[in-house]
């Protein structure tokens, strides 16, 4: 037991400021997201609303368990990426508890330009199944879909990791025992009729599911045939005669029903073996997170002040407190399951680096999940460091990082710039999940620091030339820079983009890596090997 | 006559009046001795008892019936005397005499005078002798036609046209016009020699609005009488009494004296001692009848210790034991005013069936409720935790309150229903609740048949408003958020959603609505949503938001806020249903999964369970036999009512799963049932 102890001040000016400043952040998020709640506006939304279909969002309410949690992710997804708006890339995705077992959930919009893939679309889609790989978990599809996005077929339609992935990922889920589930909601064409066609389990709704190669337009435009949706390929088709759907529904949450029966028919066992303690609420009081933190990445604070609002009894164990002191690594608990925490606290020297792999190396053996909490700008540079190998003590925590296999949940916190990034386990090292706060920003490297390479780069090309270059011209040789990095550094950008898992109000922190650590136990906790590590 | 001393008392009885009657034998320094049947071996009142002996198996005619049985145990616990409470052996004359022979005392009259009002007609010749009054009639044995016709035009109608063996409503016709009057007549006679092989008639002065009022008296062994004024029973559900109250609304000083000197003059024209009740009926002009007379203590006996300040337990002990009356005539006085409300374990919404089950809860909270305990009493045979059996009465325990005049009474019996808290059984509380709080009840329009003429408002089923459906959802949400399952976040309830504030939807269905298969109005959706697990909730129903919070007191009481608008109420959600109950009436709403609606599967209802616990009587149909929806398949039998089975759809019975004469238990499937396609 070590119980953390604050030295913050809640009436200091500072934490006043820092606090409206979050405040601010963290309104305009939930502003944002409850916008993209209501999906494609009020004119696809009667529409919808008209043909007796429920929205996507109350489909997710009548699916899962009775006032169950839903951890719903990337919903800033294709933000402001298209020229017209796709609120959430057009498809809901998230963990729901279903029948006492936790599913990934994706859901399309079909009020959202008719639930067709964009190539965001596509790219949340694949990570919900790759969320499911990882953690074990069913899969339920809420099929809703016109198919393919047609004016960005090239970037939808023939890559790796474009529409036919799908259909991968439900054969080698399906493979590894991970349950696949299709209700059929509204449309299921041409690609998106293998949805419910590769599915172990497929529900179809009376007069509403369709499932066909080639929708009737298509059918007219090549065989003639004048033929129906419903008759080409409705319920009582695919129910009754094809064989396609394996249950019919009356409607929406008739199907909804259906689908929470199937569910309980898995004989879902969770694999993973954590030795819990009962959970038990911080000591410190987590809503000062909002004044510790603040949006200004420069200003300093002690990582220990957030680790203490985020563990359970405020009860954090620190490992090798006095070396490496840049870098924080302990024990904890969050919500009842052990965690090794490993967070910045300043730039990673050398000393860190192999701390942080230390205590990977540790948290791999125990198999405890490790929960990055990432604020780096970087590794330090300068002659010293490079002569004592600091690129050599940095590829340790690298290999640690990258090698270790318990579940890794990563939160950037606050800057997360450069090889900083890879070192405390960004995207590239596959954490299970990976969220980000609104203060933070993530590019190679801080945009000051961008503008002033770029800059020093360009004064150089100057004084070859002989050439005079006033503050002032370099200044506004800059000033781009800076904004592009700001631009395409900030939350919102990268969410859009899924380069995370979601943008989340620091207050949900805590909560948001207790359901994901729940949800992570439903994998078996494999054995690590490390690869080589240069000494 | 000589002093009957006995130091040890036996009651042959069980339930509340057991405990009742234990209760002040206990405070005279008397050994109380129990009885029990099996069903009964760790009821409240052996628990409470000093010692207990067991009479028999668990049906009453082998064990509390048993005159052996009784005698053996007193004889067997040394007790001098018995107390047999009401019902069982309580007005049984050959008991009464096997005690004498036994020479055991018997707390209560000699067996000549309960002979002598046990033969109904024999007590109306001796009450006409001592000038008590009678309902105009005729009761002759001539039975010609002619001559009944003339008896009924000469007492008036319209009259009442009764089987002289009948009972139980057979029989029976009122006769508005002498029009009316032969017809009426062969009707009856058919019935009756259907019923009971004998065609022989009484006729009666019908009374449009009688009321049900009965005079306590009290009379010793030394010859001396007294009464303890009256009660009003006018409240009965099919000839059992729900609300009684003392004194009498309405009673004149007067009629008072001259109702009080009749009920004496029957008492001792019979030879009576000890606690009985002349039962009258009173017209609306002030005119008043003997009905009968019960020689027991009654069950709403409180009533009048309550306006008496008497002890008639006390006073039937010290008769027993030879002693006088502790009171004269003019040293009894009214105070106040008395209500008592019988709780049964019963559904009055499924036509008063008969509940039973373990009482998981069964309390009064007084003090949170503001009730002086000096004016609330709750007589109870029951406790937390005890089983609600088939096999008996299934009155649980009677609320007696008392007020300084009607209203204040009333008012304090409205709060005090409000304040029990029982759970695990159906009961009527709700409708005594709705009883209590009618208008015509308030106003003291009382008549035998006010339950019948307040059919429709005291069950209509009313619309919940918008505030009752936010409450409820506000008491399913808070347990909802508080129930964990598990330590995982995932087992918990309490809606969380990433970026957004706590949503919870939920589907509420009030019940008398529920069997509308497609009244959509019967489901009303309420979404929660908070902002953290402690803030408060805003319901959103229809177009309406409200502002919750739920604040929990002692027990299952509650401080409900909505709106601003706070309220102490008692809530909870047992199962699928939100109970909220407040002193003005208790509100029930079913809770549903949003997807557990409207998804259109109406098969017919393939197999009929039996709906309590109880005993087959017969099979009405074969099995493969083509039946109509609505016809009857089946009877059982469960205390003492008979409950029919009858056909969901028009189709056939597959099979049978029991035969006449098996029990069965609650939900039990009695037959399969095939629906024609």
């Amino acid at each position: 037991m070590s119980i953390l102890q604050t030295q913050i001040n809640s009436r200091s000016d500072v934490f006043q400021a820092n606090d409206v400043a979050m405040r601010h952040e963290v309104g305009k998020l939930r502003e944002l997201t409850a916008a993209i709640a209501q999906g494609g506006g009020q004119k696809a939304r009667e529409r919808h609303e008209s043909r007796g279909k429920l929205f996507v969002r109350d489909r997710i309410d009548h699916l899962i368990d009775e006032g169950s949690p839903f951890l719903e992710f990337s919903s800033l997804a294709a933000h402001e990426v298209y020229e017209s708006g796709v609120p959430a890339a057009g498809v809901v995705t998230g963990i729901g508890r279903v029948s006492g077992v936790e599913c990934v959930i994706v859901a399309n919009d079909a009020t959202v330009k008719g639930g067709t893939y964009f190539p965001l679309t596509v790219k949340k889609h694949l990570r919900a199944q790759e969320i499911a790989r990882k953690h074990r978990l069913p899969c339920i599809y809420l099929v809703d879909s016109g198919g393919a996005f047609l004016p960005r077929q090239d970037e939808v339609f023939p890559d790796r990791d474009h529409f036919g992935r799908i259909f991968y990922n439900q054969a080698t889920l399906s493979a590894e025992g991970i349950p696949q589930i299709a209700v059929v909601m509204g449309s299921c064409t041409a690609g998106g009729a293998y949805v419910p066609a590769m599915a172990d389990e497929s529900i179809i709704v009376k007069e509403q599911g369709t499932i066909f190669l080639g929708g009737p337009p298509l059918v007219k435009a090549a065989t003639g045939e004048s033929i129906s949706a419903e008759d080409l390929g409705g319920a009582d088709v695919h129910a009754k005669q094809s064989g396609v759907a394996d249950h019919y529904a009356e409607n929406d949450a008739h199907a909804l029903q259906l689908a929470r029966g199937c569910v309980s028919r898995l004989n879902w066992q969770k694999r993973g073996q954590l030795k819990m303690q009962a959970p038990k609420p911080p000591r410190l009081d987590p809503s000062e997170l909002y004044g510790i933190v603040g949006t200004d990445l420069k200003k300093p604070y002690d990582v220990r002040e957030v680790i203490g609002r985020i563990v359970d009894d405020s009860d954090f164990d620190e490992f090798k407190r006095y070396y490496g002191d840049t870098l924080v690594t302990g024990f904890a608990h969050i919500q009842g399951y052990p965690v090794g925490i490993v967070a910045n606290n300043g730039v990673l020297f050398s000393e860190s680096a192999v701390k942080g792999a230390h205590f990977i190396e540790l948290c791999a053996q125990r198999k405890i999940p490790l929960i990055f909490l990432q604020n780096i700008t970087g590794f330090m540079v300068g002659s010293k460091y490079e002569h004592e190998g600091i690129a050599k003590h940095g590829a340790k925590l690298v290999t640690a990082v990258a090698c270790a296999k318990v579940p890794k949940f990563t939160v950037l916190i606050g800057g997360s710039f450069g090889a900083g990034n890879y070192g405390m386990c960004g995207r590239a090292y596959d954490p299970n999940l990976l969220f980000m706060w609104p203060n933070a920003r993530i590019s190679v490297m801080g945009g000051e620091q961008a503008a002033g390479v770029l800059s020093q780069v360009k004064r150089e090309q100057f004084e070859r030339e002989g050439r005079e270059w006033t503050a002032e011209e370099e200044e506004a040789f800059k000033a781009p820079t800076r904004a592009q990095y700001e631009h395409q550094g900030h939350p919102y950008y990268a969410s859009a983009r899924l380069w995370d898992d979601g943008v989340i109000d620091p207050l949900q922190t805590r909560e948001i890596l207790g359901l994901s650590l729940a949800a992570a136990m439903n994998a078996e906790v494999e054995e690590t090997r490390f690869g080589v590590f240069r000494m | 006559m000589s002093l009957n001393t006995f130091d040890t008392l036996l009651v042959a009885n069980r339930g509340e009046i057991a405990c009742r009657v234990m209760r002040t034998a206990r405070a005279m320094g008397l050994r109380t001795v129990a009885v029990y049947s099996d069903a009964d071996a760790n009821a409240r009142h052996v628990r409470e008892a000093d010692e207990a002996i067991r009479l028999g198996p668990a049906a009453a005619r082998e064990s509390y019936l048993k005159v052996d049985a009784v005698v053996e145990a007193a004889r067997r616990s040394g007790a001098g005397a018995i107390h047999p409470g009401y019902g069982f052996l309580s007005e049984n004359g050959a008991f009464v005499e096997a005690l004498d022979q036994a020479g055991i005392v018997f707390v209560g009259p000699p067996a000549s005078a309960i002979a002598a009002m046990g033969d109904k007609s024999a007590a109306k010749a001796r009450m006409a002798n001592a000038g008590v009054p009678l309902v105009p009639g005729y009761h002759g044995d001539d039975q010609d036609d002619a001559l009944l016709k003339a008896e009924a035009d000469k007492i008036g109608y319209p009259v009442l046209l009764k089987a002289s063996a009948g009972g139980g409503g057979k029989g029976m016709r009122v006769v508005e016009s002498a029009a009316n009057f032969q017809a009426a007549l062969e009707g009856c006679r058919r019935e009756s020699q259907a019923a009971f092989g004998d065609q022989r008639m009484l006729i009666e002065k019908y009374l449009t609005q009688p009321r049900h009022v009965e005079v306590q008296v009290f009379c010793d062994s030394l010859g001396n009488g007294v009464y303890l004024f009256e009660r009003d029973c006018s409240v009965q559900r099919r000839h059992q009494k729900v609300l009684e109250e003392a004194p009498a609304p309405g009673m004149t000083a007067a009629l008072r004296r001259e109702m009080g000197e009749a009920a004496v003059r029957a008492a001792k024209e019979i030879g009576y001692v000890g606690a009985g009740t002349v039962e009258f009926l009173l017209d609306i002009d002030g005119s008043f009848f003997f009905m009968e007379m019960n020689t027991r203590l009654q069950v709403e006996h409180p009533v009048t210790e309550m306006i008496t300040g008497q002890d008639l337990v006390e006073w039937q002990l010290r008769v027993a034991m030879g002693e006088a009356l502790p009171l004269d005539q003019d040293e009894l006085t009214i105070t106040g005013h008395s209500f008592e409300a019988r709780l049964y374990a019963e559904d009055p919404e499924q036509d008063f069936l008969p509940a039973t089950g373990t009482l998981t809860r069964f309390a009064m909270d007084l003090e949170g409720a503001g009730l002086d305990p000096e004016r609330v009493r709750l007589d109870s045979g029951v406790e937390t935790g005890d089983a609600v059996s088939m096999h008996y009465d299934p009155m649980l325990a009677k609320l007696i309150v008392h007020g300084n005049d009607r209203t204040q009474a009333l008012a304090t019996l409205n709060r005090a229903l409000a304040a029990l808290d029982v759970q695990g059984v159906v009961t009527n509380r709700a409708f005594l609740q709705r009883l209590a709080t009618h208008p015509a009840f308030r106003d003291a329009e009382l008549d035998t048949r006010f339950i019948e003429k307040h059919e429709e408002t005291l069950f209509a089923p009313r619309r919940y408003s918008t505030e009752e459906y936010a409450g409820a959802a506000l008491v399913g949400l808070n347990q909802l958020s508080r129930e964990c399952e598990s330590d995982s976040p995932w087992d918990r309830h309490d809606g969380f959603r990433v970026n957004a504030p706590r949503t919870i939807r939920i589907a509420l269905c009030d019940p008398a609505h529920a069997q509308d298969d497609d009244d959509s109005e019967a489901v009303v959706v309420v979404e929660g949503t908070r902002a953290d697990n402690s803030g408060p909730w805003h319901l959103t129903i229809g177009g309406e938001t409200l502002t919750a919070r739920l604040d929990p007191l002692a027990g299952d009481a509650v401080a409900m806020t909505l709106d601003g608008h706070r309220r102490r109420l008692q809530a909870r959600r047992d199962g699928n249903v939100v109970v909220m109950v407040d002193p003005r009436g208790e509100t029930r709403l079913f809770w549903r999964r949003i997807d557990a609606i409207d998804h259109g599967h109406h098969e017919a209802e393939s197999t009929l369970t039996a709906p309590m616990h109880g005993t087959v009587v017969a099979l009405l149909v074969e099995p493969g036999q083509k039946v109509e929806k609505g016809m009857p398949l089946m009877v059982m039998e469960a205390m003492k009512m008979e409950h029919t089975m009858s056909a969901p759809a028009d189709g056939h019975v597959a099979s049978f799963h029991f035969h006449a004469g098996d029990t069965v238990g609650q939900g039990d499937v009695l037959l399969e049932f095939a629906p024609e396609e």
